[in-house]
């Protein structure tokens, strides 16, 4: 009898440490936890962001507990030089942010987890009352009143390759308006020409010179090092969907419908594609395109996203200069002059 | 045929008679079972940082199929934790019988006996298995609804009608045991044709009587009969591998078709788990969608007609070509010896393919079993892929050669002549040539 006693006396031991562990640990956990958001990542196939929000007070420590749930995914915060973290299935990352100023930032995936993988975002709300942030200056597709959604391909494309220093030959001929910095920001390359095409000066001039002369001009209001940096941009956020090459043929998107605009009509009048399903990105490299955009109506696709098309918008997440670098390595798809690495 | 009783040793036998070292395994056992629902439940539900997981579908079974069956046969069942609740209430007793247990003691029902049910249940974890293998959450539902049924059963059934007739792993661990080293046996049957009152029948929770035992597929090893014998007239033999195959034991259909269950699973298994083909994954995985019927389909059709209508032909060639006419009927129960040892090769083969890659999982889910960031033994983040390396494939080729080495010897020492063993002998090449390409190719 005292032996079954015992044995009886084991067993609960045994099971009472079976339980007592995970209960016990998952307790001291909480508590050691009290200042720590813990912050798990999923594809938004599975629910994306376990937290939409999360609030800090400015200037206080924001302690992040953060693990991922599915597949590998990445930390960043939106237009700042915090480093991303890369979250590993089941592993915990941890980090501390400190927020000066308050307003509204967005923290989001920075991994292609996914074709919605854009979708995971979320927002760090920094409340205070003893600094305000500075509201941002309105983007320029806005002052200018573009309508970033109508349709804009080039009226008129060059037919052979150009070349900017062929172009800068004839910058002494150029009316004065055509070296501003408005006229490059508010003025698709295609218009530009047709415009430069009724001066007098330049009329003598063949058509192919006249697009030499957009190309360099193009090239005039970049540089190298904003290409090269639009072009890291680029692959890592854009290229899973527009393709290494710019050709619309990203690994997101390959097998998805073209996009084309007549496919949404509503009676007489015609659409963009609005919430009709992701559909793939136009090709860059054609210059019929690009060459039918101002860099302001770039400016706006990238911020606001392209409407049901299934191009997110970025305009939580980029600097203005990262998107001017963007804007500027776009355009070499269309000009076909990518930029030369100067290491 | 040689045997070593390792009741001989001191040693071995005062271990085999006390229940005290038994109990504490399973008790230890009954723990691990208790903490491995939990962590399935409580813990992360990224499989490879899960103790559930990782424990159960990497540790456990591997162990199963590397070290407890072709080292011990039913060894597992000695120590496994899924009876002990419901044998507890039976007995009356947590350490031994007290003769005041309670149940109904109902005897299984006679259309259910055998291993049909059990090789259902195996045929469900093939349809299942790629969401049971990967979710925590649903591998500790199960061990939960497993443990809850076995309890059930055995307030309402008598002995271990679960293990015997329900269990998959009980019917996987039978089959295969019938190959391996360990048997319990009687010393000298005189003694027990004398002895009238079979105190080894009674306390046998495995309904078995040794005196009885030609086979060691339906005995668990828990030494029971060992421990009440009064004559001490029990062995536990070592003896060489597959001594439970010959050409005058007896088999059933039922044994034939566990058997054509599991080559079924391990060639499935191994297409779903290591092969290239995503879509076959991402089918078993979608339990419920369209995709996810086709493949159960194909399984069922594979497992049921074409695995099964390969091997009834070779049977009844086999059967054509033999001096003595048996009924089809029981040559395929009879045949069907070759199927254990194939079977138990290919197994072990598969497992050699995953326990070379997924083994790093182990340490660093002991050091964070939760996956909660714990780091216990200081291994929680030293985890790995690790790869199939020349040397796991160049041990597969050997072991599936080994298998049909063995099946084929199996499959001549149940034959009148060598002739009549070769249609059995083309079903097993067949079926290696299948699962090593599978495997390697």
């Amino acid at each position: 009898m005292k032996k079954e006693l015992l044995a009886r006396l084991i067993i609960i031991l045994f099971i009472s440490l079976a339980i007592a562990i995970p209960v016990i640990g998952r307790l001291k956990l909480s508590v050691n936890h009290n200042n720590v958001v813990e912050l798990h990542a999923r594809m938004p196939e599975n629910g994306g962001w376990s937290l939409s929000t999360i609030e800090v007070k400015a200037g206080k420590p924001l302690k992040l507990h953060i693990t991922s749930d599915d597949v590998m995914h990445g930390f960043s915060i939106g237009k700042s030089d915090q480093p991303a973290l890369e979250i590993t299935p089941g592993e915990f990352v941890d980090t501390t942010l400190i927020f000066d100023t308050p307003g509204r930032y967005t923290f989001y995936c920075d991994r292609w987890c996914g074709p919605n993988h854009w979708r995971m975002r979320g927002t760090i709300v920094v409340t205070g009352d003893n600094q305000t942030s500075q509201p941002e200056p309105q983007p320029l597709f806005l002052k200018l009143g573009i309508d970033i959604d109508s349709p804009s391909d080039a009226e008129t494309i060059p037919s052979k390759p150009v070349s900017a220093e062929n172009g800068a030959k004839f910058q002494h001929l150029l009316p004065e308006y055509a070296l501003q910095r408005d006229t490059y920001n508010a003025t698709s390359p295609a218009k530009l020409w047709m415009r430069l095409r009724k001066e007098s000066t330049l009329a003598n001039l063949p058509d192919s010179d006249l697009w030499d002369i957009i190309a360099w001009i193009w090239q005039q209001n970049t540089t190298n090092d904003q290409v090269i940096n639009g072009q890291e941009i680029f692959a890592k956020n854009c290229a899973a969907c527009h393709g290494e090459t710019g050709e619309g043929d990203g690994v997101m998107v390959r097998g998805l419908p073209v996009w084309d605009p007549g496919n949404h009509n509503s009676g007489n009048v015609m659409h963009e594609a609005t919430g009709e399903g992701l559909v793939r990105p136009p090709d860059f490299t054609d210059p019929i395109h690009l060459l039918g955009v101002s860099p302001a109506l770039l400016e706006g696709k990238i911020i606001r996203g392209g409407m049901g098309t299934g191009m997110p918008y970025w305009g939580p997440i980029f600097t203005n200069q990262q998107i001017d670098s963007l804007i500027s390595y776009l355009y070499t798809f269309a000009w076909n002059t990518r930029a030369k690495n100067s290491n | 045929m040689t045997r070593l009783d390792l009741t001989q040793f001191p040693i071995i036998q005062k271990i085999l008679y006390s229940r005290w070292p038994q109990f504490l395994v399973r008790a230890i056992t009954l723990a691990g079972f208790i903490f491995t629902i939990l962590a399935g439940i409580l813990g992360s539900i990224v499989g490879s940082h899960n103790f559930a997981i990782i424990f159960v579908w990497i540790a456990w079974w591997t162990a199963l199929k590397l070290f407890f069956i072709p080292f011990g046969g039913r060894s597992w069942c000695s120590i496994c934790p899924i009876p002990m609740p419901g044998e507890w209430l039976q007995n009356g007793g947590i350490l031994q019988p007290s003769g005041k247990g309670i149940g109904l003691r109902k005897k299984w029902p006679k259309v259910l006996r055998g291993n049909w049910l059990q090789a259902g249940g195996f045929l469900m974890v093939g349809l299942f298995g790629a969401l049971t293998l990967t979710s925590a959450r649903i591998t500790a539902i199960i061990l939960l609804a497993i443990i809850v049924l076995a309890l059930l059963l055995s307030l309402i059934y008598e002995r271990r009608s679960f293990c015997n007739y329900l269990c998959p792993i009980g019917g996987f661990t039978g089959l295969y045991a019938q190959a391996g080293p360990v048997e319990v046996r009687v010393k000298n049957a005189k003694v027990c044709a004398e002895h009238a009152e079979k105190t080894c029948y009674n306390a046998c929770p495995w309904g078995q009587y040794p005196l009885a035992l030609k086979s060691s597929a339906n005995c668990g090893l828990c030494m029971e009969c060992l421990r009440v014998c009064p004559t001490d007239n029990i062995a536990v033999n070592m003896r060489p591998w597959g001594s439970d195959f010959g050409p005058k034991t007896k088999h059933r259909l039922d044994e034939a078709f566990l058997g054509l269950v599991m080559l079924a699973s391990v060639l499935v298994d191994s297409a779903v788990f290591l092969g290239p083909w995503g879509q076959l994954k991402t089918a078993a995985y979608e339990i419920g969608s369209i995709p996810w019927f086709i493949f159960a389909g194909i399984f069922l059709f594979g497992a049921l007609v074409v695995l099964p209508g390969f091997y009834a032909a070779s049977v009844w060639v086999a059967n054509r070509m033999g001096n003595i006419q048996n009924s089809f009927r029981k040559s395929l129960s009879h045949f069907s010896q070759v199927l254990v040892p194939l079977g138990l090769i290919a197994w072990i083969a598969f497992t050699v393919s995953f326990a070379f890659v997924k083994f790093t999982y182990i340490l660093p889910v002991i050091s964070d079993p939760f996956g909660w960031g714990w780091n216990l033994i200081g291994n929680s983040n030293t985890a790995w892929v690790g790869e199939t390396t020349t040397f796991s494939l160049f041990f597969q080729v050997i072991l599936l050669s080994l298998g049909l080495f063995w099946a084929s010897r199996v499959a001549r020492q149940i034959s009148d002549s060598t002739k009549q063993a070769l249609p059995l002998i083309a079903f097993c090449a067949v079926f290696n040539l299948s699962l090593l390409w599978l495997l390697i190719g």
